[in-house]
């Protein structure tokens, strides 16, 4: 987890790091023979070449930023909160003093100006504003869920890979059963429960309004999409030469997953990252929708589009302005991310014939679907 | 194969049993969730809730309320909280809409990713197989109730072109349940073509590197030939327990999202409004139909993969 895509990590004991798990790696058409060059390093540069996607997460990252700069738009460009409600005052637009929100409910359209910019939804809220700290909010949960994700499926596929017998029948059938869980529906009934009282696990204490509540779920609903190929793959990589090696050298279990094994499953795992951040995004619009992710009036993307939803005919734009941003955020971090499988798998460009013993794993990997 | 067929039972029911559990412990787990005080009303005296604790058993120690629960749902009469109706006849109600949602939606989304993915890997870095791609990943980046909402706004509010929402039974009127049918088809097959197509290009540019490919070729079979009886049957494989998967999630009450959009009073959408009134019976009965289906379908696409092809070895 702790390994730089730009730097190999070269602490290890001489394990062979490539970066399909344990194929060498091709030599790139036409350029410099691969010698001497980490399969790392070499992604990088298939990545630097890919214009698409690199333009594509320069889109995300800029989203980003810009979200997670709210507070000083809110504060210094149009002067409101996200939960600031200015349903009985007027606004000035091009000369004319308009009501923020008509007598008959309808709010403002965009006004392009400093207040009001992209205009207000039905409770005079700056829509502008809530929608950066809405991405802030629907980002977060994005990142915390993908780090809960990789961490735990990273552990539980290292270990059960690892250990296997008893250990990897316990995980395995753990796994099976979050898999087999329709997952929006135990996002749901998670979701429910713990928006209604919050939780307190030991000294871990969540209110029910807390971003962490749905990251938590959407964090564990993703572990076996990550966790099962991953322990495939390890299931392969303890049977090689390098880790007998170091076993005789006496390094104990913990030592040989951490240096060994895991160095070998990075490249897995950071194609894993982009995708995993996308779905957590996506799985919280869904749960947003309908009532069980971020609770109101926090605003996040979903819950901002299922608001407008109820004004569709009306008022448009309540919809189609956190709608658009979601999907430039998401695809953004999409076509970056297939950038980096492409970069890290050169069979997905170079058609050279390798046998494909991850078959199953590389499917699984592109299946992260929520309806 | 008969070991296996009995070890993936007994998995399988484990899986049930250990989900039907988590289920119930997490409507137990919430806080002012005490279903009786609920069912009471607001002017309910502390006798009446009493009273109703003592009918429905709410006193009982948990794991007798849970057996008492199974045990009812296993038999068919289980009665929800709120509405307090058979759920079996509730869900008997919902499914037809949902079978019509996700059998549809499943044949088009198939069809489509396969196409769309062939074609791609046929065109492969040419103009084509970019846009497809590129299409591919927006229908995966868009959730699928925006969608949903939005072509409902054009097309069924603006244009009229399509009916805004709602199920009409096929027994009542063919036709009429086509014309409803068919935006939701779309809307819940976009996500899964850009996925499967996706999948399926990847698996078709692998397949035609291998050498009983080229071996085909050198047989003077042509092209096409190659492609339809060698490649794509031998790259259909994951997609076709990917497809089992998800089918069955769909079928599981999966289509929820596009159900409540649509307005489709299926199960998805009925156990969403179920989880929002802290029912917990109607919640357990779809919970295990959907993780049913899921062990279900995924055991028997294993089965019948090893018949298919001799080189997967049945373990588990």
């Amino acid at each position: 987890m702790a390994i730089d895509p730009a730097t190999p990590d070269t602490t290890g004991s001489g394990a062979i790091r490539t970066a399909g798990g344990d194929r060498p790696v091709a030599a790139e058409p036409g350029g410099p023979p691969a010698a001497g060059i980490g399969p790392y390093r070499l992604a990088r540069r298939r990545l630097l070449r890919n214009k698409v996607a690199l333009a594509f997460g320069a889109l995300f990252a800029v989203i980003v930023i810009l979200c997670f700069c709210a507070p000083l738009y809110a504060d210094h460009v149009a002067h409101t909160g996200p939960n600031d409600n200015h349903v009985t005052e007027q606004v000035q637009v091009g000369g004319e003093t308009k009501d923020v929100v008509s007598p008959t409910g309808l709010p403002i359209g965009p006004t392009w100006h400093g207040r009001f910019l992209l205009g207000a939804d039905q409770n005079g809220r700056d829509l502008a504003v809530r929608l950066l700290y809405g991405g802030r909010n629907s980002l977060e949960v994005g990142f915390i869920a993908t780090a809960i994700t990789m961490v735990l499926a990273t552990i539980v596929g290292l270990t059960a890979g690892y250990f296997r017998g008893v250990v990897d029948g316990v995980l395995a059938r753990i796994l099976d059963l979050i898999w087999a869980y329709p997952v929006v529906l135990l996002g749901i009934a998670l979701g429910t429960s713990l928006a209604l009282g919050g939780i307190t696990i030991g000294p871990i204490a969540m209110k029910g309004n807390s971003l962490f509540v749905p990251a938590v779920i959407i964090g564990i609903v993703y572990i076996p999409y990550v966790a099962k190929p991953i322990r495939g793959q390890v299931l392969g990589l303890r049977e090689k030469e390098f880790v007998d090696a170091a076993r005789v050298q006496g390094a104990g279990s913990l030592r040989i997953m951490a240096r060994e094994i895991l160095p070998n499953v990075a490249s897995t795992l950071i194609v894993f990252l982009p995708l995993m951040v996308a779905n957590a995004i996506l799985l919280e619009a869904g749960l947003s929708y309908l009532g069980a992710g971020i609770q109101p009036p926090n605003p996040s993307w979903g819950t901002m589009i299922s608001d407008g939803i109820r004004l569709i005919p009306s008022a448009i734009h309540l919809t189609f302005v956190p709608g658009a941003m979601l999907v430039l955020a998401v695809l953004g971090i999409n076509v970056f991310g297939d950038g980096v499988r492409d970069a890290l798998d050169p069979r997905a460009r170079v058609r050279i014939a390798a046998k494909r013993e991850d078959e199953i794993g590389e499917s699984e990997m592109e299946v992260m679907v929520e309806h | 194969m008969a070991r296996f067929i009995v070890r993936r039972l007994i998995s399988m029911a484990l899986v049930l049993f250990a989900i039907s559990i988590l289920t119930f412990l997490i409507f137990q787990a919430i806080p002012n969730g005490d279903p009786a005080v609920r069912m009471a009303g607001r002017l309910a005296t502390p006798e009446q809730i009493a009273q109703i604790r003592q009918s429905w058993g709410f006193d009982d120690p948990i794991w007798q309320q849970y057996l008492t629960t199974m045990g009812k749902i296993l038999s068919g009469d289980v009665i929800s909280y709120t509405q307090q109706l058979n759920v079996m006849t509730q869900i008997k109600e919902a499914l037809p809409a949902t079978l019509s949602l996700s059998i549809g939606a499943g044949l088009i989304w198939l069809f489509f990713g396969i196409v769309f993915g062939l074609f791609s890997a046929i065109k492969a870095g040419r103009f084509t197989d970019r846009a497809l791609t590129v299409l591919a990943l927006v229908g995966v980046s868009t959730p699928v109730f925006l969608l949903g909402a939005v072509a409902l706004y054009f097309l069924a509010f603006k244009l009229t072109i399509f009916p805004n929402g709602g199920y009409v039974p096929l027994t009542q009127d063919p036709i009429d349940w086509l014309y409803h049918m068919i935006l939701p088809w779309i809307v819940l097959s976009v996500l899964f073509i850009g996925v499967y197509s996706r999948v399926l290009r990847s698996n078709v540019l692998d397949t035609m590197s291998e050498d009983y490919v080229r071996t085909a070729r050198a047989k003077g079979i042509g092209e096409r030939r190659v492609l339809v009886r060698h490649v794509l049957r031998n790259s259909m494989i994951p997609i076709i327990s990917l497809w089992s998967l998800d089918f069955a999630a769909v079928i599981g009450g999966g289509a929820i999202l596009t159900e409540s959009v649509f307005n489709l009073h299926g199960v998805g959408q009925y156990a969403a409004d179920s989880i929002q009134q802290l029912d917990v019976p109607p919640v357990l009965v779809v919970v295990m139909l959907g993780a049913s289906a899921v062990v279900v379908l995924s055991a028997i696409t294993d089965v019948l993969f090893a018949f298919l092809d001799p080189r997967i070895r049945l373990t588990g």
